[in-house]
């Protein structure tokens, strides 16, 4: 078909119109795009800036590092290690994390039951909730598992800092340890610090580390990512550090404390260390302990239950949450309450035929042939009990009672430590309150020998001694310096006893140990400017009948460890011029001159010496055991390295 | 033939064609893709090898293709315009069948490293076919029902087939492309007037069937839909695309983020980034400013496209143009609308930008054709 030249005109022209209508519309569309542009990036610009930003940069908590805690000589306590960890985040994984979990363990061994208790802490807690799938990571396990977060998605490797306790069970009692934070924590706390719910996190859970969680814990940093939609990081845009949490310093002594935790041995026992001037601990040890390590880690259920399962209680603080009938550790206050009050003076004598009928009832010394006429100084020495219940019998027991307190036995001393005991230092009021029954002369007879109702922490007793021994109102201290910064030594109110009375207090625990007749002789120092003072205390842990007396009291050896007596002791040295102040609780040890005491010199000579105790500050035959000890002990050495920040 | 009565003579003969190439078009399409090849170093991170590199070799390529083409003179194009429909309707077949029976799905063939579906290819065999149709069609008859027919039927044959891969879009961009060439030729409107009535009918049909078991679309599409209506409803799901795009793009604000510091794009918010969803990468990073800017390239490549179009004599190359520019235009309206929310997401390419080398071998190709049709107009 040929065209004429009109036609193609003709064509040429309605294309042309068509062809306008067309680039009209398409214009249109163009502008129609433009102006939707324009209205996106121009206008609402702003919005979709802020939506983007928050859907790309997340800022993340860096935990702080948790602060340090030194002894009063600069050796660490506690410090942080690092930590190489998995967690697995179920939003991430897509929703199931078995088949992520089972990839895992070819890296990694999961135990069934682990895989168990994974699983079911996923279905309890939130999809975004990150789940620590195993700690402590070798460096080879961590590389594995970072070289293989590809195909195992939800699964971040992290690094991170975990407490450690470089000295174990020395000082369990008293620092404490630190754990994740549990959901219970977390419900006590109220509106509680957003960095507990980091899932590395640790808390203070018990003891030190628990009282003093706020200076410890420091301040949380933070850092914005940028995230892709999967919530992996792409690059890190800003970094704040946290603050590390205070460096403490403690009133301890570390070495002391070591050599305490092993002079003690496995006997259930319990030792407190004063400095009288100053009222730092400067140790307190609670024997059998445990490694407190071991709960930072998630301690294994076999590893608990021999802890729970111990007769010899492990985990319970002897030293503070221990209360113990004191026994003739008691008689101090019973005297100077008496002095004090003017029923007698140092030379007021009874007599003491091994025994006292009160309303029928016979109450016996522990010397069934008596001690004949005693003064207050032979009353010591001699521990003499009839003593002390004609002296009840005259001043009372709520003069008695208010002694105790003022000399710290029955009242809580506030150190940051966990369940510290109040003790009980009875009077009418107490009994009446606590039993609704009015008190007895039988009641006064046994409380002024430290038995009956009267209970008292080693703590308590270590205090009533620096107390007795300085005449002021020393109050024991566990910080020395927080960040380098001294805490202040406080001065001492006066307790406003009569020097005189205080005076012969001590010449009666000087008698105890140094005059030939004292029931510590043995374990006297004999370098004479360390000349030590001290109380022997044997506490029954069970009434003895009169039938049992009248067969004869049995020896402790005969009883079941458990019904035998506790050994107590207590004492401060130099005699002229106090530094320390010792006591020392052996649970069920029997006679407190020949268990508690040879303990409690140790420490005081390990305490005065600065280290291993010089055997010639003890009596000729004592040197051979001591030696014999120190040979089997391995104790922290001097020269062990100070710690730096960690 | 009666390009004798074009004064064929004067057309330029042998090397000297390449003198009368559309050069502004030309240098429209190099700085499109010089656009392309730079999102695609960014999208990569700031690799050149990953997309930016074989994009590269592919569009030049392509330039040879279209430079070669418009070496071709017109009249064979109108020659072969039967013999090239029929040729890519039977491939469209083949494959349909192929898949049918098992061969694997796959609808595309492989010519070297391009790889070709010959429902891209369709899209300018039909344009093809339709111009010679109308060139061949005396002007009087275009819009008598019994003439109208032939070309709805050109159009819906091929449509058909490709529908039931399904490819929703390109059966759309084949009605559309198809639609535009007969309006251009002439047709009268109130067929189109007919057309858009039923199709509007046929939309409510469509969304009505959901649900009941004579359904006419599947699930996903049927989803799509409800996603473009209300992204939000599902912002996790389907609707994720969307919103994600919409943000990137926004928060490009006038002047973008910068090269490669689109935090959206970058950090994977967003899907398909190096292709259909380049334009947001581009919006991002460059703000309304170069967003903007690619708009207007499109724009300009339209105008040329559209001013050699009527400033041609010949009807079939006009009409050739014109079909071919519009599916250009389908092309980059249908991607920019779709990753701005104004379209339901549909997975089309930013013609010249995004990577991959179906699109932007059909457009180099149609390209050559819009080149041979000007080099060989009537003067």
């Amino acid at each position: 078909m040929t065209k004429s030249p009109r036609e193609i005109i003709d064509s040429s022209r309605k294309i042309g119109r068509r062809g306008l209508l067309l680039g009209g519309i398409q214009l249109g569309v163009i502008t129609t795009l433009a102006l939707k542009l324009r209205s996106m990036q121009v206008e609402h610009a702003e919005e979709f800036r802020t939506l983007a930003d928050g859907n790309s940069i997340k800022v993340r908590l860096l935990p702080p590092a948790r602060g340090l805690i030194l002894d009063r000589n600069g050796f660490q306590i506690a410090g942080n290690e690092q930590n190489y960890r998995v967690t697995l985040t179920r939003e991430d994984a897509g929703g199931d994390v078995k088949p992520v979990l089972q990839r895992l363990s070819k890296l990694i061994p999961i135990s069934e039951v682990r895989m168990a208790e994974l699983m079911e802490e996923f279905s309890k807690r939130s999809a975004v909730t990150p789940i620590i799938l195993a700690d402590r990571l070798s460096w080879e396990q961590f590389s594995a598992i970072a070289v293989n977060a590809p195909s195992l998605a939800g699964v971040t490797p992290e690094s991170g800092l975990s407490r450690f306790y470089p000295r174990a069970g020395d000082l369990a009692h008293v620092v404490g340890y630190v754990g994740p934070v549990s959901d219970y924590d977390l419900s006590k706390i109220e509106e509680p610090d957003p960095v507990l719910k980091l899932p590395e996190f640790q808390l203070g859970k018990v003891g030190f580390e628990a009282r003093m969680e706020d200076a410890l814990r420091g301040t949380a940093g933070s850092r914005r990512v940028e995230v892709n939609s999967a919530g992996r990081e792409m690059r890190e845009l800003s970094r704040q550090e946290g603050e590390q949490g205070a460096t403490v310093q403690m009133t301890l002594d570390a070495r002391l404390q070591n050599y305490a935790a092993q002079r003690m041995g496995e006997e259930s026992a319990a030792a407190v260390v004063i400095d009288v001037q100053t009222g730092d601990i400067v140790a307190i040890s609670s024997s059998p302990s445990f490694d407190p390590n071991k709960f930072v880690r998630g301690i294994s259920s076999t590893d608990y239950r021999e802890l729970m399962d111990h007769d010899h209680r492990p985990l319970a603080d002897k030293t503070v949450q221990g209360v113990y009938p004191p026994g003739s550790t008691f008689k101090m206050i019973t005297l100077l309450a008496g002095l004090e009050a003017g029923v007698i003076n140092a030379g007021s004598r009874f007599y003491c035929p091994g025994y006292t009928e009160v309303g029928g009832r016979r109450f016996h010394c522990w010397s069934r042939g008596g001690h004949g006429s005693v003064d207050a100084i032979n009353s010591l020495s001699h521990s003499c009990d009839v003593y002390y219940y004609e002296l009840a019998q005259k001043v009372g027991i709520d003069r008695i009672a208010a002694m105790a307190r003022k000399l710290g036995v029955g009242v809580r001393h506030d150190l940051p430590m966990s369940a510290v005991a109040e003790g009980i230092a009875p009077d009418r009021a107490w009994k009446q309150a606590r039993y609704g029954q009015n008190w007895q002369v039988g009641d006064s007879l046994n409380a002024s020998i430290g038995q009956g109702y009267v209970l008292a922490s080693p703590l308590q007793l270590a205090v009533m001694t620096a107390r007795v021994a300085t005449g002021k109102e020393v109050k024991p201290r566990l910080i020395r310096a927080i960040d380098g910064v001294p805490q202040p030594v406080p001065e001492f109110a006066d307790l406003g006893l009569n020097p005189l009375h205080l005076r012969t207090a001590r010449q009666g625990m000087d008698a105890v140990m140094n005059a030939s007749t004292g029931t510590a002789r043995r374990m006297r120092i004999i370098r004479e400017d360390w000349r030590m003072a001290g109380k022997t205390g044997t506490s029954q842990v069970r009434n003895i009948t009169a039938a049992e007396r009248a067969r004869g009291v049995v020896s402790n050896e005969q009883l079941p460890w458990n019904r035998r007596d506790h050994a107590l002791f207590v004492c401060y040295a130099p005699y002229e011029m106090p530094r320390y102040a010792v006591s020392v609780v052996v649970e069920h040890g029997g006679g407190g001159g020949a268990i508690a005491a040879p303990v409690a010199r140790d420490i005081m000579l390990f305490a005065l010496a600065g280290g291993l105790p010089p055997l010639d500050a003890v009596p000729d035959e004592q040197r051979a055991a001591m030696e014999e000890r120190h040979n089997a002990m391995h104790l922290l050495a001097p020269e062990a390295p100070r710690l730096t920040r960690a | 033939m009666s390009y004798l009565d074009y004064k064929v003579a004067q057309t330029p003969t042998g090397i000297r064609k390449i003198l009368y190439l559309n050069w502004p078009l030309v240098f429209l399409i190099l700085a499109v893709a010089g656009i392309g090849f730079i999102m695609l170093i960014s999208v990569a991170g700031g690799r050149v090898d990953l997309w930016a590199e074989p994009q590269m070799y592919r569009f030049a390529v392509g330039m040879v293709i279209m430079i070669g083409l418009a070496f071709v003179p017109m009249w064979f194009w109108r020659g072969i315009s039967v013999a090239a429909y029929v040729c890519c309707f039977l491939l469209l077949v083949g494959v349909e069948i192929a898949g049918e029976i098992g061969m694997g799905a796959q609808r595309w063939i492989d010519i070297g490293p391009i790889r070709l579906q010959p429902s891209e290819l369709m899209k300018i065999a039909l344009v093809l076919l339709l111009a010679a149709y109308y060139d061949w069609l005396p002007l009087k008859k275009v819009s008598r029902p019994l003439w109208v027919i032939i070309p709805v039927i050109l159009i819906l044959a091929p449509t058909a087939l490709v529908l039931i891969q399904p490819d929703l879009g390109t059966s759309i961009m084949l009605v559309a492309g198809g639609g535009i060439v007969m309006f251009v030729a002439g047709v009268s409107l109130w067929y189109f007037g007919a057309v858009i009535g039923v199709a509007v009918a046929l939309v409510y049909t469509v969304l009505k069937s959901r649900g009941t078991e004579w359904q006419l679309l599947k699930d996903y599409q049927f989803r799509r839909i409800d996603t473009f209506l209300d992204p939000y409803s599902d912002p996790l799901g389907a609707g994720y695309n969307i919103i994600q795009s919409q943000i990137a793009l926004g928060s490009g604000g006038w002047s973008g983020r910068g090269f490669m510091q689109g935090t959206q794009s970058r950090l994977n918010f967003l899907p398909e980034k190096h292709t259909d969803f380049i334009f947001t990468v581009l919006a991002e990073e460059f703000g309304f400013i170069g967003a903007i800017s690619l708009l207007i390239l499109y724009s300009l490549i339209l105008g040329f496209c559209l001013y050699s179009a009527l400033s041609n004599r010949d009807r079939f190359a006009s009409l050739i143009t014109i079909g071919i520019s519009a599916t250009f235009f389908l092309y980059f309206a249908i991607n920019m609308a779709t990753v701005m929310g104004l379209l339901p997401a549909k997975g089309s390419p930013l013609p010249l930008v995004s990577y991959g080398g179906t699109s932007l071998m059909i457009l180099m190709l149609g390209f050559g054709l819009v080149q041979s049709a000007h080099v060989h107009r009537p003067r």
